[in-house]
């Protein structure tokens, strides 16, 4: 007996709309679409470097160096090995905020939101971490720790959070409201630290900073030198984030809910679920990355606070966006995002390239350039596939009739 | 029909798709002064095979011959200069002009070289409304007629370019019995006038009514092309389906129980804060289908989203049990036992981009089954999804297969299983079977019926008049967002098409 429901309905290329296919697309895209995405970045980078007359290779290979990822190869060795764990330190440190901010783009975008906030809610963090770090000097460190991060941790769910209850309540779209509170967070945290402001370090009012943490609440250091940057345990944090955040997709009626949202808002209101109620709590998730990333960065290595920190600095949370969107809001691409941008702004860092291979000053706009340009080609699948579908169409449309059509007499 | 050389032929038409034959090697013909339907399911390939013929696909194989001749078009363009006419399910007219504009566009009558010659245009028009009978204003405004109307609009512009072969596309699709039995008279008179007409369909009783010959296309091939005497809706329906088909719902009589959905004078606005539901009062009691019939937008999504807590209305009040729902937002009303399945289901029925176990459990991740504390177990999420499919035979999909590649009768098959089994007391199926073809049409009502036996309510909110019919214990009319009377299932067609244009009223429903 043939089922009539089965007949080629399924697979006739009926007009399904647009992002549906889309959808599908991405889901089925699996690893393959991001790493031609880098890739492609990648390569057209490497004409960057050429047109200004360097020879790309050897500068991706010394860019490479530079973030210390050699040390990974047994065969370097001796002081070359040296350098090389100190520069990976670098990269490790950079990584735990790029995870986080990543993480916050991911969760956010799992709700069908864009959360540009990232550097608003990682900027509340790090000042309420500061603090929460410069007293309860007296706490056992454990303690102190725990209640710093916590507290960093639930500030940037707060500032996430507003832009979430906005956009449940009154509708107002969160990529406004959360660069708005970007800029509100960037002048109430120069204004605490800046010069006269309450929280600014008063045994030195020349310098915008914030007084020093106290040693109790400093994150342990298991690689490298403490004084000089090696990498803490917030790393192993932000890894543990990566399995916190999985959990919550995967393994959470909150989650669940989450992600029926961000597919299908109507859908998942006609089958119950509180829309408006995971719009809020997706922000906060959110912010609460963020703001972890704040208080991991503080007690980690930077112990205190300064205004350029919070101005310049605090920009690599844009960073976290190309990591999510490379990683494909996934938690293991979210990693592996994290490394690849965490390698190449160390490795283009002043510090780390060499000179006489391509001019660091030059290098830094490099990452912009490839982080630009992951970005321009993810939003660009859409992009492709509109092409794509275009040139079947021209195709079509251009194959001459075999004879010419008769006119109706 | 005296003229035995057909004024077109399609021979060994083929066309593929990616993992699909939509045409096998299909003929075709069409005699001049003849209507042929082109039967099918959804997917058979009969939009496919008329595509090719409208210019807008190129078959991989075979030929189209035109009065003898062998053509081929590159465009619809083409296929419109060679005397081919297309009316579409969904109009292309602009709402703001005349009649005579729309039908004239593109081929306007000019006077000093570049003005319009409105007059002209009009007479022209009204001339040919004279001939084949239409009944038009050509000077009224397209957005100010009825959809009847506007499908003649649509025909007019195919004729007033010489079309003397015309497709029809679903023709009755959008239009009330009434309607569609003026367009068939319209038909017959074009017949007369020596245009010939394809006329595309999947319902069988209006095929038999209106062609002279009918043609059957089932995955892409063509079954059988046989004189509308002599055949009957039985055969054709095999033919279609390929097995022999319950075309009448089999039903025991109802045995109603309590009242489980009571509404009470309930008003309800639309996305435009105009008010659209006026006042519905009306029960559903357990074990019977109640069937809400009426035209499209005369209330019918407003009052399916105000019942089941999408929409929320403005005065009098829905009970569930004889419980007053306190607080009207989906959650509760589920909760409460509502069972929905909604109109679209694209849109509201599914999460296209979970996977069917995700789907299936849109209601039951947050009951202890499936979840306890917040904390998901997705192994019984796939264990439970994996008895659903084969309960409710969903096929072309295991539990991890994304629900928007499935076809629309297996979706469907999803939601159905989903809503059934998550127990409610009342079930409220808004256009049920829209898109579906004859099998999954089938099936959907057999479960309706066997929801009702089980002893839920059902309110069965439909377009398709015959659905109603052929389903419903009771039937009301809603019209202009008034119920204008209740009817038995057996009250005939023409009676129940005049009350759904608010023509005469039924009897008195009690408030």
């Amino acid at each position: 007996m043939s089922d009539p429901a089965e007949t080629p309905e399924a697979q006739v290329p009926e007009r399904v709309p647009f992002a549906q296919r889309y959808a599908l697309w991405q889901r089925g895209g699996g690893i393959a679409t991001p790493l031609a995405t880098a890739l492609l970045a990648f390569v057209m980078g490497g004409m960057v470097v050429l047109a200004t007359g360097h020879n790309p290779l050897q500068t991706y290979r010394s860019i490479f160096d530079g973030s210390g990822l050699n040390w990974l190869f047994p065969w370097v060795s001796g002081a070359a090995r040296q350098t090389a764990a100190t520069d990976l330190q670098e990269t490790g440190l950079l990584m735990i905020p790029l995870i986080l901010t990543g993480l916050a783009v991911a969760f956010a975008f799992r709700c069908g939101l864009f959360n540009i906030g990232g550097q608003g809610q990682y900027i509340v963090g790090i000042v309420t971490g500061t603090q929460m770090g410069v007293w309860l000097g007296s706490v056992p460190g454990p303690v102190h720790i725990f209640i710093a991060i916590a507290a960093a941790t639930l500030a940037g769910a707060l500032w996430g959070g507003i832009a979430g209850f906005l956009r449940a309540t009154v509708g107002a779209h969160e990529v406004i409201s959360t660069i708005m509170l970007n800029w509100i967070a960037i002048w109430v945290g120069t204004y605490l630290i800046g010069f006269g402001g309450p929280l600014q370090d008063h045994s030195q009012p020349g310098v915008p900073v914030s007084r020093e943490i106290a040693p109790n609440a400093h994150l342990h250091v298991f690689w490298g030198n403490p004084f000089l940057q090696g990498l803490d345990v917030g790393f192993f944090i932000a890894l543990a984030m990566l399995v916190v955040y999985w959990l919550i997709i995967r393994r959470t009626t909150l989650g669940f809910e989450v992600r029926a949202v961000g597919f299908s808002p109507e859908a998942a209101r006609t089958a119950g679920i509180g829309v408006a109620r995971n719009y809020f709590l997706a922000m906060a998730i959110s912010g609460a990355f963020a703001g972890m990333a704040g208080a991991l960065d503080i007690l980690g290595w930077q112990f205190r606070l300064d205004v350029t920190t919070i101005q310049i600095a605090s920009q690599m949370a844009f960073t976290g966006i190309a990591v999510a969107l490379l990683g494909r809001n996934t938690a293991i691409g979210t990693l592996l995002g994290a490394v690849l941008f965490a390698a190449l702004l160390n490795g283009t860092s002043t510090a780390n390239l060499d000179p006489n291979v391509f001019p660091p000053q030059l290098a830094g706009n490099l990452t912009r350039i490839i982080q630009g340009l992951v970005v321009l080609f993810i939003g660009a699948d859409v992009l492709v596939l509109y092409v794509w579908n275009l040139r079947r169409k021209v195709k079509l449309r251009r194959q001459p009739p075999a004879a010419p059509a008769p006119v109706a007499e | 029909m005296e003229d035995p050389t057909p004024v077109l032929e399609l021979r060994g038409i083929s066309k593929q798709f990616p993992g699909v034959l939509a045409n096998d090697d299909v003929d075709f013909d069409l005699r001049r002064g003849e209507i042929h339907a082109l039967l099918g399911e959804n997917g058979a390939g009969k939009s496919t095979l008329m595509n090719i013929l409208y210019g807008l696909y190129r078959p991989d194989a075979g030929e189209i011959r035109l009065r003898g001749k062998p053509v081929s078009f590159g465009s619809a363009r083409d296929a419109i200069q060679a005397g081919i006419g297309m009316v579409h399910q969904h109009f292309m007219l602009i709402p703001v002009m005349t009649v005579a504009e729309n039908v004239v566009l593109g081929t306007e009558p000019l006077h000093a070289g570049v003005l319009l010659d409105e007059r002209a245009a009009e007479r022209r028009v009204a001339d040919m409304a004279r001939t084949f009978r239409f009944s038009v204003d050509p000077s009224a405004l397209v957005e100010d007629i009825g959809v009847g109307q506007q499908q003649r609009v649509e025909i007019m512009k195919a004729l007033y370019r010489n079309a003397e072969i015309l497709i029809l596309d679903e023709p009755t699709a959008v239009l009330t019995p009434q309607e569609a039995s003026d367009l068939f008279e319209i038909l017959r008179t074009l017949r007369r006038k020596g245009i010939s007409i394809i006329f595309i369909s999947h319902k069988l009783k209006e095929v038999l009514e209106i062609a002279d010959r009918i043609t059957v296309l089932r995955r892409g091939r063509v079954i059988e092309s046989v004189p509308a005497a002599g055949a009957t809706q039985e055969a054709l329906a095999r033919a279609m389906v390929g097995r022999d088909l319950l075309l009448r719902v089999e039903k025991g009589a109802a045995n109603p129980g309590d009242p489980i959905l009571t509404v009470e004078s309930l008003h309800v606005l639309d996305d435009r804060e105009l008010e659209t539901v006026h006042g519905l009062s009306f029960e559903v009691r357990a074990g019977e289908i109640v069937g809400v019939a009426g035209i499209d937008g005369n209330g019918q999504s407003e009052l399916v989203e105000a019942i089941v807590g999408l929409r929320r209305p403005t005065e009098g009040r829905i009970l569930i049990n004889g419980q007053v729902i306190a607080r009207d937002d989906p959650k509760h009303l589920i909760d409460a036992g509502v069972g929905h399945i909604p109109e679209d289901r694209h849109r509201r029925g599914l999460v296209l981009s979970f996977t069917v176990a995700e789907n299936l459990s849109l209601h039951e991740y947050r009951r202890p089954t499936e979840s306890r504390f917040g904390w998901l177990w997705p192994r019984r999420m796939i264990t439970r999804a994996q008895k659903l499919i084969r309960d409710y035979d969903v096929r072309g999909g295991s539990p991890n297969t994304p629900a928007g590649s499935l076809s629309g009768g297996n979706q469907q098959k999803v939601v159905i299983a989903r809503e059934i089994e998550s127990e409610p007391d009342v079930l409220v199926a808004a256009q049920p079977t829209r898109g579906l073809d004859v099998g999954a049409i089938e099936y959907v009502h057999r479960r309706l019926v066997q929801a009702r036996d089980a002893g839920k309510g059902v309110l069965l909110v439909s377009l398709e008049l015959d659905e109603i019919r052929s389903l419903s214990d009771r039937v009301l009319v809603l019209y202009e967002g008034r119920l204008v009377g209740e009817y038995s299932p057996e009250a005939s067609e023409e009676e129940l098409g005049l009350a759904m244009t608010g023509g005469t009223r039924g009897e008195e429903i009690p408030a």
